[in-house]
Parts: C-alpha cells; structure tokens; sequence
C-alpha cells in the first residue's frame, strides 16, 4: 500500500471542525436539558394511578426507544411542514432529540424512582409537607442525585448522536468533515481526525461528568 | 377539661380483604405515654399510622386535638381533605420512624430545618436556631453538618427524633424505633426519649423493649388480632395479666 | 394527510419496499451474529487477557465507542475503498456495524464477567474444576443471564443504525420508502410508515427477549 499522508487540507479547516464539535455539544447540552424535563414527567406519568395517563407514558417510551433516530430527524425536518409545523434546522434537531432523550431518560427516571426507600417520601408528610413538595425537595433531589452515572452515558451517547445532524445539513462536526472528505480526498486524513476529535471528546466530557457526579454525589 | 389530644373511635382498615384493625378506641390526654406492644401483625403499627393518615382508614373517627383527621363529616357522608389540609394535620403529630428516613441528601440541621421553613413558614435564622436548640437536646449538635450516611443508627434516630419534636407537635409517635438499631445503640436512643417524656411530651409508641415500656408508660395497651386485648397501668398489665395470651407474649418476650 | 393516497403509494411500490425490508433485515441480522461472535472474544480478552493484549483490545473498544455509529460507517465507506479494500457501500456498511456491535457486546460480557462474585470462581476452584470447565459450567451459564436484556438493547440499536447506510446509498428500508417519497411527495405518510416498520422489528425483538429471558431465568 503506497499512501503518502497529507493532512494540510485537514488542517486548514480544523476551525471548522472545531466549530461543528462545539455545537454538537450545545446541541446536546440543550436537548438533554429538555429531554430532563420531558423524561420527569412522564416517569412521574408512567407511575401515575391513572391507567390512560400510564398508557400513554409507556406508549411514548416504547414508541420512541424502537424508531430509528434517523426517521425522526427526517420525520421532523421533512415530514411535519406538512402539518403546518415548520421548524428551522435547528429547532427541528433539537426538538427531536429532545423528545428522543426524553423517552430513555424517562426509563432512567422511573427506575430511580422505583428504587427510592417509601420512607423517604412518608418522612416528607410526616413533617407536613404536601406530595409536591415531598417530591420537590425530597424524591426528586434524590432520585437525580441516585441516577447522575446513567445521567452521563445518556448524555455521552446523545453528543454522538448530534452527528446525525450532518443528516438535514446542521453544520456541526460530521457535516464538515463530510464537506473536507468530498473537496480534498484526504479521505483517510479527516475521518482520522475526525475521530479522534469524538473520542477525545466523548472521553473528556466522562472525565469531567464522573468529577461532577463524585461532587454531587450523596455523602456517606 | 379540654378536648383530648388524641381521640380514636371504632377504628377499622382493611387492606384488601384483610382486616388489620376491627374497632379500636383509645383516648389520650395532654401529657400520657402509652406503649402498643403486642406481636407482629396485631395491627401496633398500623394503628400509629392512621393517626397522622399515613394510612386511611374505612371506619371509625380519628382525632387530633378535637379535630378530624384525614375526612370531615358532613350529614353523614364523609369526604377525604384537600392535600393541603391534610399535610397541615400531619404536622400537628410528630412522627419517628422505625429505618429513621433522614433525608440522605440534607445534613443533620438541614433535615431538622426543612419542616420548620416549608411547614411552618420560619425563616432560615429562625429555623436554624430552633433546629440547634434540638439538636443539642437530643445530643447530637456536634455532628449538625453530617449527612445521615455519615452517623451511626443510634445518631440517626436521634436526629429523626428531633426533626419530629422540633415541629413543636402536640402528639409524638414513636414507630419501633429501636428496633433496627445494633443493640448497643439502642439505649443511648431510649434515653432521648425517657428525657423527652419526663418533660411532659403526649406520646403513643409501638415498641419491643418490654421493659423500656414498662418504665416509660403510664399506660401499656396489648394488641392481639387487630382489636385491644388487653390495657391499663404498665405495673398492673406487666405483673398481672389478665389472659393467657399476653402472658405467653410477655414470656417469649423475655420480660 | 391522505392515508388512503398514502396506502396506494406504499402497495404500488411493495416490492422495492419489500426488498428495503428484507436488505433491512439481512444486515441487521449479520452484524449482530458476525459482531457477537467478536465482541464474545473481546469481552473475553477484556476480562481475562494478559496485560498487553488487553491494553490493545481496550483501545479497539474505547475507540469504537467514543466515535459516533455514523462516522464510523462513514469512514469504513471512505477509508476502505482509498487503501485498496475494494468493499459495496453495502459490505462496508456490514463491516462498520459489525464493529459497533462488537465493541457493544464486548463490554457487556466483561460487565457480565466481572460481576459473578469472587466466590463462585474460588467454589469452582475448590471442587477441581479447570479454568475451562469453570468457565463453561459456571461462570459463563450465569453470565449469560446477565447478559441477555443488554443484548437485546444492542440488537435494537443495530436495527436503528442500519438506517444510517442510507446515507451512502445502501437502499434498505428507510432509503427505499424515501425513494417513494422522491415520486409521491407523502414525506409525512411515508417517514411514519418507514418508523412503524421499525417500532415492529425492534418491537418483536424485545418481546422475544423477553420471552428468552424469563424462560432462562434461575428460579428464585
């Protein structure tokens, strides 16, 4: 195999690639966030005594975790103008990793939920506090602190995700480098560079989530 | 007189089809400690968590301080309280638990401070010095900024004891609460409580320290099936009783 | 939204879509059994290989999983075919989710692995068992049970993935059906066929591995 590296063309528009990982991140930093509040309350949703209000949680989730992430992109940005709903790029991506975080989160959230001791939340009435606020300072705070790790690798795997944003032409990190491959050919050059940026990436924001999850994380 | 602090009526809870308690009636004035004793399944618990409704209840009238707990009445129908009434009941009760369930993510003086800033809507400086003043009653204003999972059992239920009292609540239960305790810890625990009782605190306690009870009471009521088998002064009921079965349970409890 | 029109379009065009289906199906089926078998062997070496050959294959794993499925597809297109592998879009694309898998499965089997407590390798040990017939009597039977409903999870995901080969042209399910909407213009009917069909698959799959699992369950 005769092949001479050459990673100038690379180079040139590393600003670029610079640019598409950091709006990755933003990306998924906004639809996580989202994505929080969306999963909170159809955990709370999917725990409820109403069996509508439970069905339609669990139909949300399963729906959601079995639909290619692709086909809701597309679904979003190419489908929904139809309906009237006409979002910009974006907007679209986000709404739809939004609503696609949303549905993991919730399993993540009902679990830790689940999982909490009932005397935490019988302490809570005991002292006079109502169910909303038992819940506001009590089960929520320590269910959330309870599921920070998988919190991460929800978070990991949906900054991997933004790359589908390369998919309706969302400049981020894989639509540049698709846009080098096809203009220079150092085809082996900026997938090489372009991985190592994911996984350096990928492994420093774990690096900073475990930190932040030993911060946070209940002492004992 | 006044109205009693506690006033049980015909109590009666079924879960499912099971009847936990068939018509219990229990008054208790300002200043009475009475211990529920009895084996397990007799309904003690039960009973102590109808009181702040932690369970409902079918049948029968509970009442704090001449007030309904949990319903009110109106030409014979009954309706359950807003969840806002209800959760301003719950605090006219204190109540100890027998896991402690300590808040895990609040330190010692947070846990105590909670109730007194949600519930009964003191500010932070003036929370914080009642939660002191409690926390150094119950021994434990050392250890104020640990969180639970840094104190023993025995610390635990201590702190629990305070976030309870420090409430200022007219009625304090006391549910088994040493009995997931190591048992060199129990005492320093039945000691908080002894203090507490000799200051005039109204308190009802289901518990397996015989003898804690019988020092602790001026009245013991033995349970059996979910109705009162058996009750009056600790001395009387401890030394004396009345039926084989609460001598058989006094014998295996090793009193 | 016409659903009748919508109907017409998918049956005039059931054979392409059939044929998407199935090329849907056959690579999903492929890389999970080629991506198994492989992620057996790394979860093996990461588990029980000596120091250098497992610092190597924790390379392969962490690096497989910190780059998105997207951009590793989209480099195994690229990458292969400039080093001389001349590979399809199709083969290649069967190549990167093999890899996906494999790096998936692995780290399972490790978890699996290392969660079986000390004391049943030391129990096995003291009735004379070799590492072999340790590893196949004891630990992997109880491995194996943990390692059921991830798998299941990861067989999903693959599903989903191979809708990514879309992008360079692999004409399964999804590109099939947009190839429809290219004529009809039903982005809205269409996008919410192609989801459905994949809610189903990945529906079923979930179904019988649960199935699977509670047939295999250790009796408690």
């Amino acid at each position: 195999m005769d092949y001479n590296f050459n990673f100038a063309a690379v180079w040139r528009d590393f600003d670029l690639l610079l640019v598409g990982l950091w709006l990755g991140f933003v990306l998924a930093v906004i639809s996580i966030a989202i994505g929080c509040l969306i999963g909170l309350l159809v955990a709370f949703g999917m725990l409820s005594k109403n069996k509508a209000i439970r069905w339609t949680s669990a139909s949300y989730v399963s729906a959601i975790r079995n639909t290619p992430i692709l086909v809701l992109i597309l679904f979003t940005y190419f489908a929904l103008p139809q309906l009237g709903i006409r979002l910009g790029k974006i907007e679209s991506f986000i709404a739809t990793l939004s609503i696609y975080s949303g549905a993991y989160l919730t399993e993540v959230f009902r679990a830790g939920l689940v999982s909490l001791p009932t005397g935490l939340r019988e302490a809570g009435l005991s002292i006079g506090l109502t169910e909303f606020r038992t819940k506001l300072y009590l089960t929520i705070p320590v269910m959330f602190r309870n599921v920070l790790p998988s919190l991460s690798n929800n978070f990991i795997s949906l900054f991997k995700d933004t790359s589908l944003a390369a998919a309706i032409a969302v400049p981020e990190l894989t639509f540049y480098a698709r846009k080098i491959n096809v203009e220079s050919f150092r085809v082996i050059e900026t997938w090489m560079v372009v991985s190592m940026l994911y996984v350096a990436a990928c492994y420093i924001i774990a690096a900073v989530l475990r930190q932040v999850e030993t911060r946070l994380a209940i002492p004992r | 007189m006044s109205s009693p602090i506690l006033e049980i009526q015909n109590l009666h809870k079924r879960f499912g089809k099971f009847e936990v308690l068939k018509g219990i009636n229990l008054t208790m004035q300002q200043g009475d400690v009475i211990s529920l004793i009895g084996s397990s399944g007799s309904g003690k618990t039960t009973l102590l968590r109808c009181v702040n409704f932690l369970e409902d209840y079918e049948v029968g009238l509970v009442a704090v301080a001449g007030e309904q707990i949990g319903y009110v009445e109106k030409n014979g129908k009954r309706t359950r309280l807003s969840e806002k009434k209800i959760a301003r009941q719950r605090a006219m009760t204190g109540m100890a638990f027998q896991h402690f369930n300590l808040f895990p993510h609040m330190t010692a003086i947070r846990n105590v401070m909670l109730g007194l800033i949600k519930t009964r809507g003191m500010s932070k400086d003036e929370a914080r010095s009642v939660a002191e003043k409690w926390l150094e009653r119950v021994g434990m204003l050392d250890r104020r900024d640990h969180f639970p999972g840094q104190l023993s059992g025995g610390q635990q239920q201590r702190v629990a004891i305070a976030r309870a009292i420090a409430m200022n609540p007219q009625l304090m239960l006391f549910d088994e609460v040493t009995s997931a305790l190591d048992p060199e810890l129990v005492n320093e625990v039945l000691e908080v409580i002894l203090d507490l009782a000799k200051d005039g605190m109204t308190m009802l306690l289901v518990t397996h320290e015989m003898q804690f009870a019988h020092d602790v009471s001026n009245k013991v009521i033995f349970m059996h099936d979910g109705k009162i088998g058996e009750e009056g002064p600790p001395k009387q009921l401890f030394k004396k009783p009345k039926s084989d079965r609460l001598a058989t349970f006094l014998k295996n409890s090793k009193f | 939204m016409d659903i009748l029109q919508a109907l017409d379009a998918v049956w005039a065009a059931r054979w392409p879509i059939l044929e998407g289906i199935q090329h849907t199906l056959f690579i999903s089926i492929l890389s999970i059994i080629m991506g198994t078998i492989l992620g057996v062997g790394v979860g093996l070496i990461l588990t029980y290989g000596n120091r250098w050959i497992r610092f190597l294959v924790r390379l392969y794993s962490d690096f497989l999983r910190g780059t998105p499925v997207f951009v590793l597809i989209l480099a195994c297109f690229y990458i292969l075919s400039v080093v001389g592998i001349q590979l399809t879009a199709y083969q290649a694309g069967i190549f990167a989710l093999t890899l996906f898998c494999s790096s998936h499965v692995g780290e399972i089997v490790r978890g699996a692995l290392q969660a079986i407590p000390a004391g049943q390798t030391e129990a096995a040990k003291s009735i004379g068992l070799t590492f072999r017939k340790m590893f196949v009597s004891v630990l992997f039977p109880q491995a194996l049970r943990q390692i059921l409903p991830t798998w299941v999870n990861t067989a999903t995901e693959i599903v989903k993935a191979s809708t990514l080969l879309s992008i360079i042209g692999v004409v399964e399910l999804l590109l099939s059906v947009q190839q429809v909407i290219s004529r009809t213009f039903l982005s809205l009917e269409l996008y919410f066929f192609a989801g459905f069909v994949f809610f189903l698959i990945n529906f079923a799959i979930e179904k019988v591995g649960r199935l699977v699992e509670r047939k295999i369950a250790i009796p408690t």
